[in-house]
């Protein structure tokens, strides 16, 4: 046993040294047109030993450490079954806590610096996009990789409709919306028959097609140089810029007579998104407990159970693949107001596979789980941005763990029972 | 009600059903019986749309429905149960039966949104009609258990109830005594004749236990390697010789 270890312990260490030193410690350097190959500074060679001896002495003691973690409280799921009492007071304490949470980010930004408001605006985008793709991975069980698709939809629509037809904010958001939920009603009824991982390779496809025809339709959409110019969102007509640019309008700060400041019209977008994320939550909330959302679910569990009963598959899917695809027009328009410029950059497959990694991340079909960990997939590269060049490994890492030590997620479904009253 | 007519069901080389015929009428309980790998479940599974038939046709109520998909004939009112019980594990008792219940329900988004009076008086009726059921089959008490922590035998019976609550007028049930203990099979035997006496459903039913098939069948099909064998009364099918060389081999 200990030799095996031993042994087991002495390889990871050579991999991780054979791995490591030729990615940390050796450097390519152009000088003129030849390129040449330097060693690395003491440093990050000892560096590297350091973790070399690390890994053996982790995997040397392996079993103890694992024993450890085991007995730590809270990395253990609670007991399986749970008084129904509890479970009532449970959920009314957590909408006291989430009624409390928004409440907070209502008034929080008037306190914070404009970067921090700025990037929370980007964290309820996420928040958005995760929750309407949860519906279609975490509650209808299908595999979707090309969600940006959707998102580009909503984007694009605002940024055109602008563009050519001088279209507000507030009529773009619905069009964006409505518009994404047409495509995903069109994609997705050829492809929904596809199961598991055909699906997602054809979703795949539609991602990537829908991002390269932005890129190449340069007469309608700029190509990759993308459209600029997009308008900030208007309170009932008034402009939040220093100059109104319309006619007719009339800017924020005259009419309540205070001085311009640029912050206004971070704080205004943060606060649409923020009512956007709290409008999606709540919908799909609800959406979870109507027939709809328990068709999603019992077609997940048993397809050939289900469609015994009645139910056609294929309105089943397209419906859950629909109303992601709805929000995701949602994001995309407040995404396209909120950078001013957008270009087909900002939709690449990485983006499809962070929303995916958060409803991963956060447990399937949890919504707090989705919300909690879209903020933290969104914040910690920002604080860590002196790792930046680590962030992927980082988050790799963080995947890794995940999956190994709690692959329900952060917050794992509790599912919303309907209860049979006067039972039990 | 019923009928099948030269039902064939080809799987590349092996013909699995041939040329069977069949028939249900209204308020009667027709049983298929067979060695294992008769062909019964295919024949069930041609019927109920989960495959195209070969060749043949299929009259429900004097409408052709062979080849239409599972979900629509099923909506005609002819529900199937299967040898292995398919519920919906995660999800509770009572959850079970509203699933059921999707094409009585007012499934209009907006309407559920907004929760009109319509989609709550819906929502109502499907779980007064889930909590009949269930009183029905002896389940109410596990009403808000997760499926898929009952017993088998709790869990046949929901497995019937899941089905009568979509108001079928053919139920069809695939081995349902599979897995019972004799008290549980007396206890589903008196459910299967009252859901025919009470609730005028016709049954079409695959089984291989033999006091059960005999006790309530008003008429029974045997299939043998695909085949029809013989068809009639349960005392003919009793008396019958092929019937007892197919099952007890040639003496």
């Amino acid at each position: 046993m200990a030799a095996q270890n031993f042994r087991h312990a002495l390889f990871c260490a050579i991999v991780t040294l054979i791995i490591a030193y030729p990615i940390l410690g050796l450097n390519l350097e152009a000088r003129g047109i030849d390129i040449t190959l330097t060693g690395a500074d003491t440093f990050t060679v000892v560096m590297v030993f350091i973790a070399a001896v690390v890994v053996f002495a982790f995997q040397l003691f392996r079993d103890g450490i694992m024993e450890t973690f085991k007995s730590l409280p809270g990395l253990r799921s609670g007991g399986a079954h749970k008084e129904p009492m509890a479970e009532n007071r449970r959920a009314r304490i957590e909408s006291w806590v989430i009624t409390g949470i928004v409440v907070l980010a209502l008034f929080w930004p008037f306190f914070v610096s404009r970067g921090s408001v700025d990037l929370a605006t980007l964290v309820l985008i996420y928040v958005i996009l995760a929750l309407g793709l949860n519906v279609v991975v975490g509650l209808a069980g299908l595999l979707d990789l090309g969600y940006v698709a959707f998102y580009a939809v909503g984007a694009y629509t605002f940024a055109l409709l602008s563009e050519y037809l001088g279209v507000s904010f507030w009529l773009a958001l619905p069009i964006g919306a409505l518009l994404a939920a047409l495509f995903g009603l069109v994609l997705g009824f050829p492809v929904l028959r596809l199961r598991g991982d055909y699906l997602a390779i054809v979703t795949l496809g539609f991602g990537e097609i829908i991002r390269i025809l932005l890129n190449n339709w340069t007469s309608l959409t700029g190509g990759p140089n993308g459209i600029g110019g997009i308008p900030d969102p208007t309170l009932f007509g008034m402009e939040f810029g220093r100059r109104v640019k319309e006619e007719g309008n009339v800017s924020f700060h005259e009419t309540f007579g205070i001085a311009y400041a640029g912050e206004h019209k971070v704080i205004f977008l943060y606060l649409i998104a923020l009512v956007l994320a709290v409008f999606t939550a709540l919908v799909i909330r609800r959406f979870m407990r109507m027939p709809v959302g328990r068709a999603w679910e019992a077609l997940r569990e048993d397809e050939i159970a289900a469609r015994s009963l009645g139910m056609s598959r294929t309105a089943v899917k397209l419906s859950a693949f629909t109303i992601g695809a709805f929000f995701a027009g949602f994001a995309g328009t407040v995404f396209a107001s909120k950078q001013g410029f957008i270009s087909p950059e900002s939709f690449v497959f990485l983006e499809s596979a962070i929303i995916l990694a958060i409803v991963v991340l956060g447990g399937m079909g949890s919504q707090i789980g989705v919300i909690l960990a879209a903020v933290a997939v969104t914040i910690l590269p920002e604080l860590a941005r002196e790792f930046s060049e680590y962030r992927m490994l980082i988050f790799g890492a963080a995947m890794v763990l995940m999956m190994v030590w709690r692959p329900q997620g952060l917050m794992p479904m509790r599912r919303i029972h309907i209860e049979l009253k006067g039972q039990e | 009600m019923l009928e099948v007519k030269n039902l064939s069901m080809r799987f590349g080389g092996l013909l699995a059903v041939d040329q069977v015929s069949l028939d249900v009428q209204e308020h009667e309980i027709v049983s298929i019986i067979g060695p294992n790998g008769a062909g019964k479940t295919t024949v069930f599974n041609c019927i109920s749309g989960f495959y195209k038939p070969s060749g043949g046709q299929i009259l429900f109520e004097g409408k052709e429905i062979q080849g239409k998909p599972d979900f629509r004939i099923s909506r005609l009112g002819m529900v199937r149960t299967f040898q292995h019980v398919r519920l919906f594990g995660n999800m509770t008792v009572v959850e079970n039966l509203l699933v059921a219940q999707h094409r009585h329900l007012n499934t209009n988004l907006i309407a559920g949104l907004l929760k009109t009076p319509d989609y709550r008086e819906r929502e109502k009726k499907s779980l007064e009609r889930a909590r009949y059921w269930l009183d029905r089959v002896g389940l109410l008490d596990l009403a808000n258990r997760e499926a898929g922590n009952l017993a088998y035998g709790q869990q046949r019976r929901l497995e019937i109830a899941r089905c009568m609550v979509t108001e079928p007028k053919l139920l069809m049930l695939d081995e349902p005594a599979a897995g019972l203990n004799p008290a549980e099979t007396r206890e589903l035997d008196q459910l299967i004749v009252s859901l025919k006496e009470d609730y005028n459903v016709s049954v079409l039913l695959i089984e291989h236990d033999m006091s059960l098939v005999m006790g309530i069948s008003d008429r029974i099909t045997v299939i043998n390697q695909g085949r029809p064998l013989a068809s009639g009364k349960p005392e003919d099918i009793r008396e019958n010789e092929d019937v007892i060389k197919a099952y007890l081999g040639e003496a």
